[in-house]
């Protein structure tokens, strides 16, 4: 009996296939939009993840300020770090590996007719050491360039397209400000940063000439510390705290004037954002499922009394309650069936673009692709009982005059 | 109730039933205590005017309505006391319906409307095609079997009706109005046919109808006035 009712609902909804696919279409957004929002949300954690781990994940940022400013705050009237202060850090903290001083400035460079605005950093090997930025052409600086301050720079790959195109920069002359500059290498291409921002935008000098030739100070603006293997960041963030205190002279009780910045904390800060937002997303998606489930409703109830006479004829004929009751409540399911599974199609697809479109990886989740499938499904039971009772319970012989 | 069961009980005993619509001010009494034997194998016709209590005495017989007051018995089995599914299976085990609008469904080819009722039996799918394909013969539409209504004509809809009546060899066919829809000639082919049936398969036959020439098939006519039966007359057999 029951396959007989999935064959009539079948017959039914091709019958009217136009009605059953606008029926079906609420149902069809909703899964979608439920699939779609909850992979691009967990897409884009992972890729947050992932990006935080490449900046890397043992990396500790040691800047002047206050502990409770963020990463984008100001260093304020704290006193800035020498480079003397890096060499101690690397020297004396054992779960420091590598310690790299770097102050920056916005400058637009100048070569040939061409001119651009970006980062300068100064820094020097240590810096690629602990940023794991790798050169893909030229060489790094060499310890004399970085000793004596030499004024040469390494790009990256955006300066090297806007600068120079697609030829070898190797030899040519950049101007920042007035400080002739001779290209040596080219970094790798890093990609976008979680927060968008173009992580190749940058050049880099050796911190020395940096100092002398366009800050005009000997300050170092912040020190990259990247952790030893097999040591917790949570330790080295104490052992260089301790060493910072003490090198300048924190009496006990009183505040740092300077802070230690986890790139975990960045990734649980973001993870949660993208958390939030996909749960935001998610609900939005689902309440459209329950509107697209009213839409089943409203069509069913149009159907129980377009075929009123049906009804009267199935009942006249011998059908029993329960089996008006399994037909109308089959052909609700079956539609929301459909919907479900053009919608897990569609959402899944939306959710291949999206993944593609913030470049974070397509990772459906069978999970959330059967709870919204069976949400669809549960949808077309729920409102299809009421118009399905409402059939069933029908009197015959008013059915069978209805005209 | 403890009597002992009459060996062959009547196919159809009405005793005192009557049917009573609405309440209060707008109480209507479309039946008032009639009495009503039919045995198996007749071929009645119940008249009467519009309003007299035919129809609603036709779908209190078809088991469609239970009685307000009164005793009705269907092969022996008390249908005032039934359920609404227990009358369900009443009819789908004894009972074939024609009415005056034919009432296929749309859309849905004559043969598949005349397996319907055997869908609800259970009947296996090849079966069903067999029974109603050779139901349709019976009717002389094996040709239409895949036509929808819509391409049908009146007679052959009506037609379509009556094998979808008879496929699951029931024990009465109740028609209401069978040929209310149709002109003389198309009438008499399907008052025929039902004769046919009551003749050869003795199906008995309860046709509800207010036109003369129609009743004249059947063998005995109750005329129903005011929710009462007026008069009770059978034919004498026709030579």
């Amino acid at each position: 009996m029951l396959w007989e009712a999935v064959r009539l609902a079948l017959q039914t909804i091709l019958r009217n296939a136009l009605r059953s696919f606008l029926t079906v279409l609420g149902v069809v957004i909703g899964v979608a939009s439920v699939i779609a929002m909850v992979m691009i949300g967990q897409g884009s954690t992972a890729k947050v993840t992932a990006d935080v781990g490449a900046l890397g994940a043992n990396l500790l940022i040691v800047r002047p300020g206050q502990p409770q400013q963020g990463p984008g705050a100001s260093a304020g009237t704290a006193e800035p770090f020498t480079l003397r202060d890096a060499d101690a850090l690397e020297a004396e903290v054992a779960s420091v590996r590598v310690a790299a001083p770097a102050s920056s400035r916005q400058i637009t460079v100048i070569a040939g007719a061409l001119n651009r605005t970006t980062t300068v950093t100064g820094a020097d090997n240590r810096y690629l050491d602990a940023r794991e930025i790798a050169v893909a052409l030229g060489r790094g600086f060499y310890d004399s360039e970085a000793r004596s301050g030499t004024a040469v720079c390494l790009l990256g790959q955006t300066v090297r397209r806007a600068l120079f195109g697609a030829g070898d920069p190797q030899g040519q002359t950049l101007r920042l400000k007035s400080v002739a500059c001779r290209v040596i290498g080219v970094a790798e291409e890093l990609g976008a940063s979680s927060f968008g921002t173009d992580q190749d935008d940058f050049i880099l000098i050796p911190i020395r000439a940096f100092q002398r030739r366009i800050a005009g100070n000997s300050d170092v603006s912040l020190i990259y510390a990247a952790v030893r293997d097999g040591v917790s960041t949570d330790s080295a963030k104490g052992d260089i705290e301790r060493l910072m205190r003490e090198r300048r002279r924190i009496g006990p009780g009183q505040e740092d004037d300077f802070n230690v910045f986890d790139m975990k904390q960045i990734a649980s800060v973001l993870t949660g954002i993208t958390g939030v937002l996909t749960g935001l997303l998610s609900g939005v998606a689902a309440i459209s499922l329950l509107v697209g489930g009213i839409g089943i409703m409203n069509i069913m109830l149009v159907s129980v009394t377009e075929r009123t006479r049906e009804i009267g004829i199935r009942l006249a004929i011998g059908a029993t309650e329960g089996q008006v009751l399994t037909q109308f409540l089959v052909e609700a399911v079956m539609l929301s069936g459909f919907g479900g599974l053009i919608g897990v199609a569609l959402g899944l697809a939306l959710g291949a673009l999206g993944s593609y479109a913030l470049s974070a990886p397509f990772a459906p989740d069978p999970v959330i692709l059967l709870l919204a499938f069976g949400f669809s499904a549960v949808v077309g039971v729920v409102f299809g009982y009421f118009p399905a009772r409402r059939a069933a319970r029908m009197n015959p012989i008013d059915a069978l005059r209805h005209q | 109730m403890n009597a002992a069961r009459d060996p062959a009980p009547p196919l159809i005993a009405l005793r005192g039933v009557s049917k009573v619509y609405g309440v209060g001010d707008a109480m209507v009494r479309a039946l008032d205590g009639i009495d009503l034997t039919i045995a198996e194998g007749e071929f009645v016709a119940i008249m009467g005017a519009s309003g007299s209590g035919k129809s609603t005495a036709m779908n209190i017989i078809g088991c469609l309505d239970a009685p307000s007051a009164g005793l009705y018995r269907f092969k022996g089995v008390d249908v005032s006391r039934l359920t609404r599914d227990r009358r369900a299976l009443l009819r789908r085990r004894w009972i074939g319906f024609v009415f005056q609008g034919y009432n296929l469904l749309p859309r849905t080819s004559a043969v598949e409307n005349v397996e319907l009722p055997l869908v609800y039996k259970g009947v296996s799918a090849a079966e069903r095609r067999r029974l109603a394909l050779e139901a349709l013969a019976r009717v002389g539409l094996e040709d239409r079997a895949h036509h929808a209504p819509s391409q049908l004509s009146g007679g052959q809809q009506q037609r379509v009706a009556i094998a979808r009546a008879i496929v699951g060899r029931p024990a009465v066919i109740m028609a209401d109005e069978p040929t209310g829809n149709l002109d003389s000639a198309r009438s008499r082919e399907i008052m025929a046919l039902l004769a046919r049936f009551n003749r050869d398969d003795g199906v008995t036959i309860v046709m509800v109808t207010h036109e003369p020439d129609m009743a004249q098939w059947a063998r005995r006519q109750v005329h129903f006035s005011d929710g009462r039966i007026v008069a009770d007359t059978a034919r004498a057999e026709a030579a």
